[in-house]
């Protein structure tokens, strides 16, 4: 796959703002393009990750930036696939750069949040999943988080004392890093001594949901020397992947897995299969990557993840932490900005925010989080109802 | 005063008797199973598609993974007041190949639990308002 190159990137921190979703994303916009030296005149395409949770305007996001930052007659399109938004939105822009059809686009997202637990829509709702989740069990997004670390002591001797040091880790990363919400080094006492949400998850080790916004300028590589950048961040590889049936692990907002009775188990689950399309687009794999951005949803999931890019073996993912391999300064950090565990939530902003971090540190921008020599990075996540969401960045 | 009728929280999901069970359905075509009845027709991409028969699934499993949830959830979901912490167990279906999730019943100790145990259908009441008793199904470890 022909790659394109990161022009610009910008981010408004992450916290709890309560302000309109729309300057989150034109903060971030205007920052971006700053970074990148471009006029918002000369953006041909804007591509808008949405957002659900704040009205109409959250729908059509592409346009509802555009229009905050002044209608130019551009083309617009805005994407919905809830935490992979950003990607999604991303690879249309892609799209339409290596196609002909557009040289330079803006992607943004941004969102406002509520407090607490993520709440389903409102109203009877019987037919929607996501609605009788918690109406029949009260099954929380940290349930199902729960279930899979609670999988992981049980399969691979993985322990509450593990999970904790990657929020250790995370927290200790987050500090250096002026967008995260939380900018505190919690030590192994305070995690413990959080509430348990559910076991075996501490409050502590739980992401919460955010108001944030990212922003990125991406344009074929031609358009970027052209504008200057002689060597610029390129994207290598994107996942936008479905699962394949049949899925066997239980996954939001399920209240069942699919049934493997007609068919045997699959090889690997949608998880191991996001990273592979990226890794075969850019023609990476995990030995060569520096770092990763990964979805840690919790501490314990963080740990899936290092499995599931093939950073280890399955099971093996705990020495990996405690051999420091994926603390800055080991083998492949992993979430040296601190990761969902110091941002939080904000759905169609977070796959924007960790190109913006991956950006940062390929460029060796990213002062004392910095990843000494970093060349190529990944950064994964993934949507609700299957959406696959991974990105390769190299430079 | 006459005791409140008890009725499933959500129609055609379980049978209350002769034993309880989830209803599910096999695709004749490929022996896929599904649960809940949603689908229209089999989702399996390779199936050329086949009949759908309405089977009961089993009644036992093994428990894939298990958590006890120490916050009360949002609405819809209805807490008692004071709330009271619930486990939620995931269980595996030999038969099926499927992990079906539901509560654990209230009156088993999470601390019995283990990522193996066997574990029944059995039914329990979510909540109850004014009208009725509204019934659910719970996972529950099998007497040894
Ligand atoms: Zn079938």
């Amino acid at each position: 796959m022909d790659e394109i190159a990161v022009l610009g990137v910008g981010m408004h921190p992450w916290g709890k703002w309560g302000r309109n979703f729309v300057d989150y994303g034109v903060k971030a916009a205007r920052d971006a393009l700053q970074d990148a030296e471009l006029d918002w005149n000369e953006v041909q395409f804007v591509s808008g990750a949405n957002t659900v949770r704040c009205g109409y305007p959250g729908y059509v996001s592409g346009s509802t930036f555009a229009h905050a930052l002044g209608f130019t007659g551009a083309q617009v399109a805005s994407s919905y696939s809830a935490c992979a938004s950003g990607t999604t939105a991303l690879a249309t822009a892609r799209a339409q750069i290596l196609s002909g059809s557009c040289e330079v686009a803006l992607v943004v997202g941004a969102d406002t949040t509520p407090k607490g637990f993520l709440a389903p829509n409102q109203g009877e709702r019987w037919d929607d999943p996501d609605w009788l989740r918690f109406k029949l069990m009260g099954v929380t997004n940290p349930t199902y988080f729960a279930l899979y670390a609670r999988r992981r002591m049980e399969l691979y001797g993985a322990t509450a004392r593990d999970f904790a040091k990657v929020k250790v880790k995370n927290s200790q990363a987050g500090v250096n890093n002026p967008n995260a919400r939380y900018r505190k080094a919690f030590t192994l006492e305070e995690i413990e001594a959080s509430p348990v949400v559910a076991s075996p998850l501490r409050l502590l080790e739980i992401c919460a949901t955010s108001d944030g916004g990212a922003a990125v300028v991406v344009s074929s590589v031609d358009y970027a020397r052209r504008h200057g950048i002689a060597n610029p961040v390129k994207i290598a590889g994107i996942s936008t992947v479905l699962p394949r049936y049949p899925e066997q692990i239980i996954e939001m907002p399920y209240l069942a897995t699919d049934s493997a009775a007609g068919t045997g188990w699959p090889d690997g689950g949608f998880r191991d299969t996001i990273p592979k399309r990226a890794y075969a687009e850019s023609g990476l794999g995990p030995e060569d990557l520096d770092m990763a951005e990964v979805y840690d949803l919790s501490s314990a999931f963080e740990l899936d993840w290092y499995e599931h890019l093939g950073l280890c073996k399955p099971g093996d993912a705990e020495k990996l932490l405690n051999d420091g391999e994926t603390s800055l300064g080991g083998r492949v950090p992993v979430n040296a900005s601190g990761g969902l565990g110091a941002f939080g939530e904000a759905v169609p902003a977070q796959a924007l925010s960790q190109i913006c971090e991956l950006t940062w540190q390929l460029r060796g921008q990213s002062g004392p989080r910095q990843v000494q020599g970093a060349r190529a990075g990944l950064c994964i996540n993934y949507g609700l109802f299957g959406h696959g969401s991974c990105v390769i960045l190299q430079r | 005063m006459a005791e409140k009728p008890k009725v499933p929280v959500i129609e055609g999901w379980f049978t209350l008797e002769p034993q309880p069970s989830l209803i599910g359905l096999r695709c004749g075509g490929c022996g896929s199973y599904f649960f809940p009845k949603t689908q229209a027709s089999c989702i399996n991409p390779t199936c050329g598609g086949g009949e759908f028969e309405e089977v009961e699934l089993s009644r036992t499993g093994r428990i894939w993974s298990y958590t006890q949830n120490c916050y009360s959830p949002p609405a819809p979901y209805v807490s008692p007041d004071p709330f009271v912490p619930y486990t939620v167990a995931a269980v595996e279906l030999e038969r099926e190949k499927m992990v079906v999730l539901g509560q654990v019943s209230p009156d088993v100790d999470v601390e019995a639990l283990e990522v193996g145990t066997e574990v029944e259908l059995t039914i329990g009441t979510l909540y109850e308002d004014e009208q009725s008793e509204y019934l659910m199904w719970n996972w529950r470890p099998v007497a040894a």
